[in-house]
């Protein structure tokens, strides 16, 4: 009983905390505002993202500049570009949180069970994710998608695999304080199995942990699947999504500067507000744990 | 410290080991025909054969990858399908633009980075530190080739200050340098500040404040020398990852460095060298990383003889 009020009590100390951070409610109003644009895009804008429209171009052939029927303008084939935008939010965020969910479901996973066990698995665990490591991301994730033909799930696959490694050594260093710990010891006591242990009182304790991360990740996600559409192994055109418009405007950016800026803005926005929220969700959970690896 | 070294050593190796057995997995599944690729479409399926048989496309994998570690070791990562020239040749062209260019980007970082940390740390929760905050998320927040992107409309087109992309004078060098480091000033400035708070907590600083002396002396004296060590560290592996950073900044500004060639790798399919540069650069990653612990452990004790090293 008293376990399951001081349980609720730190749950609404959490929340309690959280809405005091300034910081969570500018991060958190910029990630919904780009998620509801994500979820409704038909709604936000009735037009097609991969439509050419007519009277989308100059007489001479040029993109619109921003005003009219196209309020952010259109690019060099007479798209919407704010259309564009709003379906760019689907893909982009689509993948990122994709990605981030699955590596944080493996990397904690893995994580509490090389921390627990030792041994050979964490010998393993901890060599495999040197030599992950190892590779700068953006290399690894440019080599990943020259050798595999980019499509949206390939992207998600890349994104996890240089994600995970880095959670399932934070997690797996908090597993390795939790596991000298005395309940976790009468908990071994009483005769409970390894992997409840991981899981009922292990778990609850590395969640702050994967939560923080995650948070802060997609936003670096965001980022390395724009770089990686910029650099042309990333979603495959004509799909829209941020890195691509960015790679379209690139060669035309002096006559049509808002092809870049726009798209630029869409990820500042989201990676910002992701980084604000997972800032602010850290302090809340607990002021003295900072993320650090090692 | 030997015994520290031996062991640091072996791990780094078998790092290094493992790095290029997982880069022989990825040339392996490549989609293609690397030598069909080669040959061209048109030629006769004899001498794309004859190719298989030369890069020995044509042995089990086992003996390929053999094959291939053991030429790795001698510094041999194949031919460019592109003009057939070695691999390691082209990188090692490539790499003094790109270190030119790294480092310069450490320099905007640091020149910026260790006075915002300093000034944070000296108020905290000041508007100074809250400034800092603001910039470093910002900073990390930002796509560098996009920051790249709007850096050369203002600075090169709009306001003709900076050349638009390309190579040679200090010029050139301006706006590469300022758009990958900036990501990283904040993050600096942030960790400096950090550590110089925890510094300050210390006793010897409270003895330093009590005997007397003036608060710049602390600082500079007792404070900023303690919480700089773990920035250089910090330096050191950065410059790793400024190496692969470049590679999106280099295809922005056109500059000749070895990010710019991975870029046209990937654009022509030219598996070899793409892989060539990978491997390279987590080589140097890990030869980084060695050096930058072996320093640590020589300049503090407690490294060597924690018996674990780091974890």
């Amino acid at each position: 009983m008293t376990v399951v009020l001081e349980k609720q009590k730190a749950r609404r100390g959490f929340w309690a905390q959280l809405v005091r951070l300034p910081r969570a409610w500018v991060g958190g109003a910029m990630v919904g505002v780009m998620l509801f644009a994500a979820v409704f895009a038909p709604l936000v804008t009735p037009k097609d993202p991969l439509q050419q429209f007519m009277e989308g171009l100059s007489p001479t052939g040029t993109p619109l500049a921003p005003g009219g029927n196209f309020p952010l303008g259109t690019d060099h084939l007479g798209r919407d570009l704010l259309t564009r935008l709003v379906y760019g939010a689907r893909v982009s965020l689509f993948i990122s949180i994709a990605a981030n969910l699955t590596a944080a479901v493996f990397g904690t996973v893995v994580g509490m069970f090389a921390g627990y066990y030792g041994g050979a698995v964490d010998t393993l665990l901890m060599r495999f994710t040197d030599i992950l490591l190892a590779y700068p991301a953006v290399l690894l994730a440019l080599g990943l998608g020259s050798v595999l033909r980019p499509s949206i799930p390939v992207i998600i696959l890349i994104l996890m695999v240089i994600t995970w490694p880095i959670l399932a050594r934070l997690v797996r260093s908090q597993t390795l304080s939790m596991r000298e710990r005395q309940f976790i010891e009468s908990a071994r006591a009483a005769g409970a199995t390894g992997p409840y242990i991981i899981f009922r009182h292990i778990l609850p304790h590395t969640l702050t942990v994967t939560v923080v991360y995650f948070t802060l990740n997609v936003a670096s996600s965001v980022l390395i699947e724009a770089a990686l559409s910029f650099l042309g192994v990333g979603v495959p055109l004509p799909t829209a999504s941020w890195g691509n418009m960015i790679l379209e405007g690139q060669s035309r950016y002096r006559i049509a500067p808002w092809m870049i800026l726009f798209p630029t803005l869409a990820i500042l926005v989201t990676t910002l507000g992701f980084n604000l929220l997972g800032d602010a969700i850290r302090d809340a959970l607990d002021p003295r744990t900072s993320l650090r690896l090692k | 410290m030997t015994a520290y070294l031996v062991r640091r050593l072996i791990g780094a190796v078998g790092v290094v080991f493992g790095v290029a057995t997982l880069t022989f997995v990825m040339v392996f599944m490549m989609p293609g025909d690397a030598a069909r690729m080669y040959a061209g479409p048109r030629a006769p399926e004899a001498t794309v054969q004859r190719i298989r048989e030369i890069w020995g496309l044509d042995q089990p994998l086992p003996v390929q990858y053999v094959r291939y570690i053991g030429r790795a070791l001698q510094g041999d990562l194949g031919n460019s399908t592109r003009d057939n020239r070695p691999v390691l040749t082209v990188v090692v062209e490539r790499l003094p633009a790109t270190i030119q260019l790294a480092l310069a980007g450490l320099f905007v970082e640091l020149i910026i980075g260790v006075p915002l940390g300093i000034l944070a740390a000296l108020r905290p929760g000041s508007w100074v530190d809250q400034l800092a905050t603001v910039i470093s998320l910002i900073g990390i927040s930002i796509p560098s080739f996009a920051l790249g992107l709007v850096a050369l409309y203002v600075f090169g087109f709009l306001i003709p200050i900076f050349p638009l992309g390309g190579y040679g004078t200090p010029l050139h060098l301006v706006l590469p340098a300022l758009t990958l480091g900036i990501g990283g000033t904040a993050f600096y400035a942030r960790v400096l500040r950090n550590n110089l708070l925890e510094v300050m907590g210390e006793d010897f600083i409270r003895t330093a404040n009590a005997k007397g002396l003036s608060a710049r002396a602390v600082l500079l004296r007792h404070t900023l020398r303690n919480a700089l060590l773990p920035t250089v560290t910090l330096a050191a592996l950065d410059l790793a990852l400024l190496l692969g950073g470049t590679v999106v900044i280099e295809a922005v500004f056109g500059w000749p460095g070895v990010g710019l060639q991975a870029f046209q790798a990937i654009r022509n399919q030219d598996t070899p060298l793409i892989m060539g540069t990978v491997l390279f650069a987590s080589v140097s990653v890990v030869g980084i990383n060695l050096l930058v612990d072996l320093l640590y452990a020589a300049l503090d004790p407690r490294v060597r003889l924690g018996g674990g090293g780091r974890s």
